[in-house]
């Protein structure tokens, strides 16, 4: 019977991953997921997947319920997810259930989606991380690892071969020399690690609204790229006309006025590359972005550190440029005229929350003017 | 946890005491299952086996939720089959278990005696399972997705029965068709076999009996007389493959199994409750179980929040006959009684309240129940009222305490189990075999785009275009699926 609602739920759990993929983009933008980062389930709720039948307007029904209060008081609010549990017939059913997925299903369905190409380690094997896996056996051990079988087949042995053992009357009784416990072995894989710099321009031109985008952006980024290295160091750059390296928790929420020079950013992230990241297995990615004001004798100094130093050293280079009220957003066409020869460059312009789905496109996803990188992104 | 030997012992000792209370039911078995197992029989609506469907998972996936947040727990499940079988949760104390038992007793009295759902008695247990046997084969053979959509379909519709049908015979006038075929034959008149030609010419024999035939196609609708069942005329005339028509069937049945249950929620669960209490708080608890018990008892009957919970409905309605009854209140006598201390002291010594009960359960359903037993003084001592949905507002707002309106209400509710009565009154309309269903309109509209959605799902069933004539917005209106992207409105 098991095995008869696991099959119903699993295909449930299907459609309910069908309905996600195409409202994607909705909630991908759902700061709701983001705010419960480091939480490995996300809540979504999905208006109940229910068959289309002749039903009445039940806003128009109403209902009976019991309880005190006059005429005319207010009980409870439309959408109120209660009224469900008290069963049909009695008044309108609500439906919106919830839903739970790991971040790790949400991710998938987001690169499946997007189609986003597996990011490729730059060099495997020249790093090795160590597991411990339980694959031996030991005769001490804790109870909690005891190898009943093994255990068992011991003393079978043991009576057996002192001829305890009878046929009419099969006892088994392990004494203490026939336990067997697991043991770990361990177990060395190749390992590729990866370091991830987000710079983001905290300039006054990048007001709160800028920010929430650039966070939702880089949250699923970040994802994704958790997702394809184990242990991904985080580096956080934040710049106005200049650069500093600060905390996560202080990233999104430092707030300067000021002028911008990129190039001060694009700086410091070498030098903590060269200082922190230098040896070759390190696979490196960074994401800027900004609204593309930028002071106008800085764009050659900004774009020459970043073609010259950066560029050659990254895995990939983003730069997700937010639309803002004010400025001109001149540099993403600077740096599209810079780097169009490069492979790992990509850029992107986002305006609104409906743009973020596209903007992980442009900047993760396979690139569209069919460049052959599809993988590799060296 | 509780050894079966001692639950049996339990269940001897309260099975005696609901027969000494005059309850009549047959053999229960129980079992004892863990909360897992619990949510997924709660999931298959009490089955352990149907059919492969993802709506299941559905309700696997809120039955485990609620259960995790500890929002809601199933005691107990019981199947009217024959015979009962009942699930008791594993994780029960004893108290609930005594109650649960109880409870499964009055349940199965209820099965094998009221009216409405003595009917359905039998294997249901193994025809769930023969029709999960038979979908799973049809999927083998035909692919999962292809049955899984026809399903879906089909499940869209699964309401649309004859809901009476199980306790009356629609009479089909079967001499009708033996004087249909002399109307058609045309007379002749007698002549010697050399002059026939001339006196019963065969091309005006022809003429007038094509002109009766066509007279007979117009005087006999099809189906004769509305149709409730849709299901089954779909069965008989839509053009479906052996499966389909196998899965449509096997929807209707399990259609006809549930709803005499839905529509007698409120009495039957009235009624166990009343008979657990009765049981356990009169003979069989002690002394020390009694506060355990009064807690579990106050939270399965509970109305939290403005909400009506059926047990309790079902419950105070079934003690306020009871009163009555004992009291003698009731006839013209009481009710034309216009002093208010006289009717609060009112007592015939009467006594007949018990018998009453018996006699509630034996033939009334939840529709009849509310509309013979819910007075005034009932609904205004339970503090009832109507709520509605504030448009202006969003919010829902408690709309009257008139009784009359309540039970108006509830009555509309409970009516056809809550689902507009929606019936094919032509499936030949303009002799296009077209097919026409008309809603009978009760004050509230259908929810439109579902009656769309639907129309559309049975016009892939059906073939040709179907018409719905309903009214929308106060006005008589006709919705034609002609296909599958074409629908139009049209104000009749």
């Amino acid at each position: 019977m098991a095995a008869r609602i696991e099959r119903d739920w699993a295909r449930f759990r299907d459609i309910v991953r069908g309905k996600i993929r195409q409202n994607l983009r909705q909630f991908i933008a759902n700061r709701q997921i983001i705010g419960r980062q480091g939480r490995t389930v996300v809540t979504i709720p999905i208006p109940q997947i229910e068959l289309p039948h002749f039903t009445y307007r039940w806003d128009k029904v109403g209902g009976v319920g019991q309880g005190e209060g006059e005429e005319g008081d207010l009980l409870w609010t439309e959408g109120n997810g209660e009224g469900a549990r008290t069963g049909p017939g009695f008044g309108p059913g609500w439906h919106t259930i919830e839903v739970e997925v790991t971040l790790e299903e949400m991710v998938d369905l987001l690169g499946e989606e997007l189609e986003l190409p597996s990011l490729k380690p730059k060099s495997a094997g020249t790093l090795e991380a160590v597991y411990y896996r339980y694959r031996s056996i030991r005769r001490v051990g804790p109870e909690c690892l005891r190898h009943m079988r093994r255990t068992y087949r011991e003393a079978l042995k043991r009576q057996l071969i002192s001829g305890t053992y009878d046929y009419q009357d099969p006892k088994v009784t392990p004494v203490r020399r026939d336990f067997r416990y697991r043991a770990p072995v361990p177990t060395s894989l190749p390992e590729s690690k990866a370091a991830l710099f987000f710079i983001l321009d905290v300039s006054g031109s990048m007001g709160d609204r800028q920010k929430e985008l650039v966070r939702t952006t880089a949250f699923w980024i970040d994802q994704w790229i958790r997702k394809q290295y184990k242990g991904v160091e985080h580096r956080y750059i934040v710049h106005d006309a200049v650069a500093r390296e600060v905390r996560p928790e202080f990233f999104y929420r430092i707030k300067e006025s000021g002028g911008t020079k990129i190039s001060s950013a694009y700086a410091l992230c070498d030098r903590i590359i060269t200082a922190d990241y230098g040896s070759d297995d390190w696979n490196l990615f960074a994401f800027h972005f900004t609204d593309g004001d930028n002071w106008e004798e800085d764009d050659r100094i900004a774009l020459e550190i970043l073609e010259q130093r950066l560029v050659p050293q990254l895995n990939l280079f983003g730069y997700g440029q937010v639309q803002s009220p004010w400025g001109t957003g001149r540099f993403i066409r600077q740096l599209r005229d810079a780097v169009k020869d490069r492979t790992n460059v990509r850029t992107t312009h986002i305006v609104s929350e409906d743009d973020i789905l596209d903007a992980i496109k442009d900047l993760l996803g396979k690139r569209e003017d069919g460049k052959p990188d599809e993988v590799d992104l060296r | 946890m509780m050894t079966p030997v001692r639950l049996s012992q339990i269940q001897r000792e309260i099975e005696r005491v609901a027969l000494e209370f005059g309850l009549d039911f047959d053999r229960v078995y129980f079992e004892i299952v863990t909360y897992k197992k619990m949510n997924e029989l709660a999931a298959y609506e009490g089955f352990p086996v149907r059919y492969p469907h993802w709506r299941f998972g559905m309700n696997y996936e809120s039955a485990r939720r609620t259960h995790a947040y500890g929002l809601e727990t199933i005691y107990e499940m019981v199947i009217n089959n024959d015979p009962c079988y009942a699930y008791i949760l594993s994780s029960n104390s004893l108290v609930e278990t005594k109650m649960v038992i109880a409870h499964v007793c009055a349940h199965c009295d209820f099965f094998k005696n009221n009216q409405w759902v003595a009917v359905v008695k039998g294997k249901i247990l193994d025809e769930m399972a023969n029709h999960a046997i038979r979908i799973e084969r049809m999927m083998d053979q035909f692919g999962p997705e292809t049955v899984e959509s026809f399903l879906d379909t089909v499940l869209s519709i699964k309401d649309l029965i004859d809901y009476h049908s199980l306790y009356i015979r629609r009479t089909r006038e079967d001499g009708e068709d033996a004087s249909d075929l002399q109307f058609v034959q045309v007379p002749r008149i007698p002549s010697k076999p050399y002059l026939d030609r001339w006196v019963n010419p065969p091309e005006f024999l022809e003429e007038i009996k094509e002109l009766r035939q066509k007279k007979k196609g117009k005087a006999r609708s099809f189906p004769p007389r509305p149709e409730r069942d849709v299901l089954q005329f779909l069965i008989e005339n839509a053009p479906l493959d052996d499966w389909q028509r196998e899965v449509v069937s096997i929807v209707r049945e399990e259609a006809y199994y549930f709803a005499p249950l839905q529509a007698t929620k409120i009495l039957n669960e009235g009624w166990a409750t009343f008979w657990h209490r009765e049981i356990l708080t009169k003979r069989v608890l002690d002394d020390s179980e009694i506060i355990d018990y009064a807690d579990r008892h106050s939270a399965v009957t509970s109305s939290g929040a403005g909400f009506l919970n059926p047990y309790r409905l079902g419950l105070a309605l079934l003690e306020d006959i009871k009163q009555r009854w004992d009291k003698g209140r009731f006839g013209k006598e009481y009710e034309s009684c216009t002093d208010l201390a006289l009717k609060e002291r009112w007592d015939t010594g009467l006594g007949k309240g018990i018998e009453k009960l018996f006699e509630v359960r034996a033939i009334y359903n939840d529709v009849t129940f509310i509309d013979a037993f819910l007075t005034e003084e009932f609904a205004r001592k339970q503090k009832l009222f109507t709520f509605r949905l504030n448009q202006m507002t969003g919010t829902y707002e408690i709309e009257s305490r008139d009784w009359q309106k309540i039970k108006e209400k509830l009555v509309f509710l409970l009516t056809n189990n809550g689902h507009p009565i929606i019936s094919i009154t032509d499936g030949n309309y303009k002799n296009r075999s077209e097919l026409y269903l008309w809603h009978q309109h009760e004050g509230v509209d259908l929810r439109w785009d579902y009656a769309i959605e639907t129309l559309k799902r049975i016009h892939s069933l059906w073939h040709r275009p179907v018409h719905l004539e309903t009214v929308k917005e106060g006005k008589r209106i006709r919705v034609t699926v002609w296909s599958e992207d074409r629908v139009q409105e049209e104000i009749l």
